[in-house]
C-alpha cells in the first residue's frame, strides 16, 4: 500500500520536477499552440497551394505540380514584373515622403507651444478614419468630373488633371492619399522617441555654438535613430500590403490598365476573379519571402546602429 | 513551493480553459441541433444582392414570414462583396447560406460545375400552380447546367438607349434609330451644349463588355466563333471596339475615367453632363426618380439602334435564385424561391419596375403599364430582336471579360487599336485552349 502511495508520489513529483524545469515551455505552451494555429497553418496551407493546380474550387481535387506555378509566375512580365514594380514603387515613394515629412512634423511638435494640444489632435485625425472610408472620401474629391480637386485647380486657371483615372497619375495620386493617411503614425513614433532623449548633448553642443542644421544632424538624428529605423520597419511593412485604399478607389485589378495593380491586388485578383488557388498562392509565398527579406535588413541595419 | 504554487495557478487556469472550450463545444453544438440540421428549422438564411428587386422583395418578407411561420435572415450585399462571400463561404461547403441570388451568366457555370447549387430539376416539374413552363425559354436555359434545373430566373434585362428629351429638341435632333445617327447626333448636341457630354456608357474593362455586347451584335460579331475559337479579331467585332471606345473618346465626359460601371456612367447622366447613355434597361429608376437625378422630367428611352446586322441589344436573364447545395434546410429554401419567384410576386414586382422573366406577366397589361410607355416598347423589341448573353458564356468569367474588355479601353483612350485587338485575341484563344 504504501509504496503504491510514494510510487504515486514519486509520479507526480518526477512530473512537477519536469514542469518546473521546463517551466518557460509549459507555460509559453497556450501562446506558442495559439501562433502555431493562427499563423503558421495558414502560411503552410498556403505553401502546399502553391505547389498545386487548385483552381475553380478549394475543395475539388488538385494535382501537386512542383515548381510550376513559381515558373510561370517568376517568368510572367505581364502581370508579376509589373506588380513587385509597382509595390516597390508605392511603398518606397509613401515611405521617403513620409519619413522625411513626418521627422519634420515630429520636430516642430517636439518643444512645447501654446495650442499645442490642438496642433495634436487635428494631425491625428487622418489617423483614425477607416481606410475604406478615406479611399472613398478621396475618390469623390478626385473625380475628374464632380471632384473638388479639378475645381480648386479652375480657381487658379489650371487644367483639370486625370488623377485617379489617368494611366499614369493614378498610383502617384494613391501614394499621396497614403502620406495624408499614415504620415501622423510616423509623427507619434518619432515624437516618442525625441521625447525620451535626454537634453545635455543638445546644451552642450549649443555651447560649443552648433547651428540649429548641426545640431539636428549631428546629436538629434543619430541619437533618435534606432527609433526612426523602427518607425521605417513599421510604415514600410504596413506600406508594402497595402491594400484597402487600392481596392476602394481603383477596384479588382488596380483599374482598367492595371494602373495601381500591387501584389497584394494582384493575388486577391487571382484568388477572388479567376479562382486560381495555385497560382494566387505563389505569388503570394514570393511576397512573403520579400517582406521577411526586408525586414532581415532593417533589423540587421538597426543592430548595427544600436551597438 | 514557489515552483509549486507556479504550477498550481497554471494548471488550474489549463483546467478553466479546457472547461470553458468544452462548455461552448457543446453549446455550440446543441444550437446547430436545433437550428441548422433539422429539415424543418424555422431560420431561413437568405442572401440577396443589392437591387431594386430586393427592396421590393425585403418590404414583403414578413407576409411570407406570416404564411409559412419560418424567420428569414436576410443579408444584403453589393455585387462584388456578394461574390466574394459566395467565394469564401461556398468554396468552405458552408451551410450558412440557404436561398442565394446569383449572377447566372457570370457565376451559373463556375458554381454549377463546382456543386455549390443544389438541383432543383425535381422541384421546378413538381411545381404544379407556381408553373414553371411560364419561364421564359432564353432565362430558364441560362439557369439549366448539364440539364439540370439550378436556378430559377428573376430579373431580366436589354440593352437600351436613354437619352435627353430636352437637350434633344433644343438641338433639334430626331432620336436616333440606327448607329450612325446616334454617333452624329451625339456630335451634334455635345457642339451645341458645350460641357455636356454627347455620350456617356460604362468604361472598366470588365464592367464595359456586357454593354458593349449589342455593338458587337448589331455590327454582326461575337466573343467566340462556333468552333469555340476567339471572334474578337473578326472585322465586325473590330468595327464594333472602334465605334463604342471611338463614340466615348470623341464625344463622352472629358478627362473620361476607365473605371466606370454603371453606377459611375448612370451619375454622369443622372446629373445632366450627357445626353446619350446606354445600359441595361432595368437601371431606369436610377435616372426617372428626382431623388436620384437631376434631369428625371426629361429622360427619353428608345430601343437599342440599329447597325449593320440589324437593333441586337442582349436579352439576359440577369439575376437568378438558387439553393446552397450544402444547405441542410432545402425543403423551406425552396419554399421561399417559390413565393418570391410566384406569379403573383412576379406581377407585382414588375409593376414596381423591375422586368421579370415569366411570359404571363409580359402578355398581361397590367404588367406592363407601369413602365414608362417607350421603355415598354423598346424592352419589347428588345425582347424580340435580342441575343441570349452579353458576354463570353465560358467557366471563368470574369478572367474573360478582362481580355476582351482591353480593346474597348484602348479605344475609349485612342490607342493603338491593331496592337490591342492582336493582343487580345491572342490571349482569349489562350484562354479558350486552357478552359477546354
Amino acid at each position: 500500500m504504501t509504496t503504491v502511495i510514494n510510487r504515486q508520489r514519486n509520479g507526480r513529483s518526477s512530473f512537477s520536477q519536469w514542469a518546473n524545469k521546463h517551466r518557460k515551455w509549459v507555460l509559453a505552451a497556450p501562446a506558442m499552440l495559439f501562433v502555431a494555429l493562427l499563423i503558421a497553418f495558414p502560411v503552410g496551407w498556403t505553401l502546399y497551394l502553391s505547389f498545386t493546380d487548385a483552381s475553380g474550387s478549394v475543395r475539388a481535387p488538385a494535382d501537386f505540380i512542383g515548381l510550376e506555378n513559381y515558373a510561370s509566375v517568376l517568368t510572367d512580365t505581364d502581370r508579376f514584373w509589373p506588380a513587385v514594380g509597382r509595390t516597390v514603387l508605392f511603398t518606397g515613394g509613401a515611405l521617403l515622403f513620409e519619413m522625411i515629412l513626418g521627422m519634420c512634423i515630429a520636430l516642430l511638435l517636439w518643444r512645447p507651444f501654446r495650442g499645442e494640444k490642438w496642433v495634436r489632435i487635428a494631425i491625428l485625425l487622418p489617423l483614425v478614419a477607416t481606410p475604406v472610408a478615406v479611399g472613398m472620401m478621396w475618390r469623390l474629391i478626385f473625380d475628374p468630373q464632380m471632384g473638388f480637386a479639378n475645381q480648386l485647380l479652375s480657381w487658379f486657371g489650371l487644367p483639370p488633371q486625370p488623377w485617379l483615372s489617368g494611366q499614369e497619375s493614378a498610383l502617384t495620386t494613391l501614394i499621396f492619399v497614403d502620406i495624408w493617411q499614415w504620415t501622423p503614425m510616423v509623427v507619434l513614433i518619432l515624437l516618442a522617441g525625441l521625447t525620451s532623449l535626454s537634453d545635455e548633448p543638445d546644451e552642450a553642443s549649443r555651447v560649443d555654438g552648433a547651428n540649429a542644421w548641426q545640431r539636428f544632424w549631428y546629436i538629434t538624428f543619430p541619437l533618435v535613430m534606432p527609433t526612426f529605423i523602427t518607425a521605417i520597419l513599421l510604415r514600410g511593412i504596413d506600406a508594402l500590403k497595402t491594400f484597402d485604399i487600392l481596392y476602394a478607389t481603383k477596384g479588382k485589378g488596380g483599374g482598367s490598365f492595371n494602373e495601381v495593380e500591387t501584389l497584394n491586388v494582384y493575388a486577391y485578383g487571382l484568388s477572388f476573379d479567376y479562382n486560381k488557388y495555385g497560382q494566387s498562392s505563389t505569388v503570394l509565398i514570393l511576397f512573403f519571402m520579400m517582406i521577411i527579406g526586408c525586414i532581415w535588413l532593417l533589423t540587421a541595419r538597426k543592430k548595427r546602429s544600436e551597438s | 513551493m514557489k515552483h509549486h504554487s507556479v504550477l498550481k495557478v497554471a494548471g488550474l487556469g489549463a483546467a478553466i480553459v479546457v472547461a470553458a472550450g468544452v462548455l461552448t463545444s457543446c453549446a455550440a453544438s446543441g444550437a446547430g441541433d436545433n437550428e441548422g440540421k433539422a429539415e424543418g428549422s424555422s431560420t431561413l438564411r437568405v442572401t440577396l444582392a443589392n437591387h431594386v428587386w430586393t427592396d421590393i422583395v425585403k418590404e414583403k418578407i414578413s407576409d411570407f414570414e406570416d404564411e409559412s411561420g419560418l424567420t428569414v435572415e436576410l443579408t444584403q450585399l453589393g455585387e462584388d462583396q456578394l461574390s466574394d462571400q459566395y467565394n469564401v463561404k461556398l468554396n468552405a461547403g458552408s451551410d450558412e447560406i440557404d436561398v442565394m441570388m446569383y449572377r447566372p451568366l457570370q457565376e451559373g457555370k463556375l458554381f454549377a460545375e463546382n456543386g455549390y447549387l443544389a438541383d432543383l430539376t425535381d422541384r421546378t416539374a413538381d411545381g404544379g400552380d407556381w408553373d414553371f413552363d411560364d419561364f421564359q425559354a432564353g432565362p430558364v436555359e441560362a439557369t439549366t447546367y448539364d440539364d439540370k434545373v439550378v436556378g430559377v430566373p428573376t430579373i431580366t434585362e436589354q440593352e437600351v438607349l436613354y437619352y435627353r428629351t430636352d437637350l434633344l429638341e433644343a438641338a433639334g435632333v430626331e432620336v436616333p434609330t440606327t448607329l450612325d445617327e446616334l454617333e452624329a447626333a451625339a456630335k451634334a448636341v455635345s457642339e451645341a451644349n458645350p460641357g455636356v457630354a454627347g455620350f456617356v456608357a460604362r468604361t472598366g474593362k470588365s464592367a464595359a463588355v456586357t454593354q458593349f455586347s449589342s455593338y458587337l451584335f448589331s455590327f454582326g460579331g461575337d466573343f467566340i466563333d462556333k468552333d469555340g475559337n476567339s471572334a474578337i479579331d473578326s472585322p465586325e467585332a473590330r468595327k464594333a471596339f472602334e465605334y463604342y471606345g471611338g463614340l466615348l473618346h470623341n464625344y463622352g465626359p472629358e478627362n473620361v475615367s476607365t473605371d466606370m460601371s454603371w453606377p459611375e456612367a448612370a451619375a454622369i447622366f443622372a446629373q445632366g453632363n450627357a445626353a446619350f447613355y446606354t445600359d441595361a434597361s432595368s437601371l431606369y429608376k436610377n435616372l426617372t426618380e428626382a431623388e436620384n437625378s437631376t434631369v428625371s422630367d426629361s429622360v427619353g428611352f428608345a430601343p437599342f439602334p440599329e447597325g449593320p446586322e440589324g437593333s441586337k441589344p442582349y436579352n439576359v436573364p440577369s439575376w437568378a435564385l438558387g439553393v446552397n447545395a450544402a444547405s441542410e434546410n432545402q425543403d423551406n429554401a425552396w419554399k421561399f424561391i417559390q413565393w418570391a419567384t410566384s406569379p403573383e410576386m412576379t406581377l407585382e414586382i414588375q409593376q414596381a419596375g423591375v422586368p421579370g422573366a415569366r411570359d404571363s406577366v409580359w402578355a398581361n397589361e397590367e404588367g406592363t403599364a407601369s413602365f414608362p410607355a417607350d421603355l415598354a416598347k423598346a424592352v419589347a423589341i428588345g425582347s424580340e430582336t435580342g441575343v441570349g448573353y452579353d458576354r463570353p458564356l465560358v467557366k471563368s468569367v470574369a478572367e474573360a471579360r478582362e481580355i476582351v474588355g482591353m480593346p474597348i479601353v484602348v479605344a475609349i483612350t485612342g490607342g493603338d487599336m491593331d496592337a490591342a485587338i492582336a493582343e487580345a485575341h491572342e490571349g482569349f484563344q489562350k484562354f479558350l485552349d486552357g478552359e477546354k
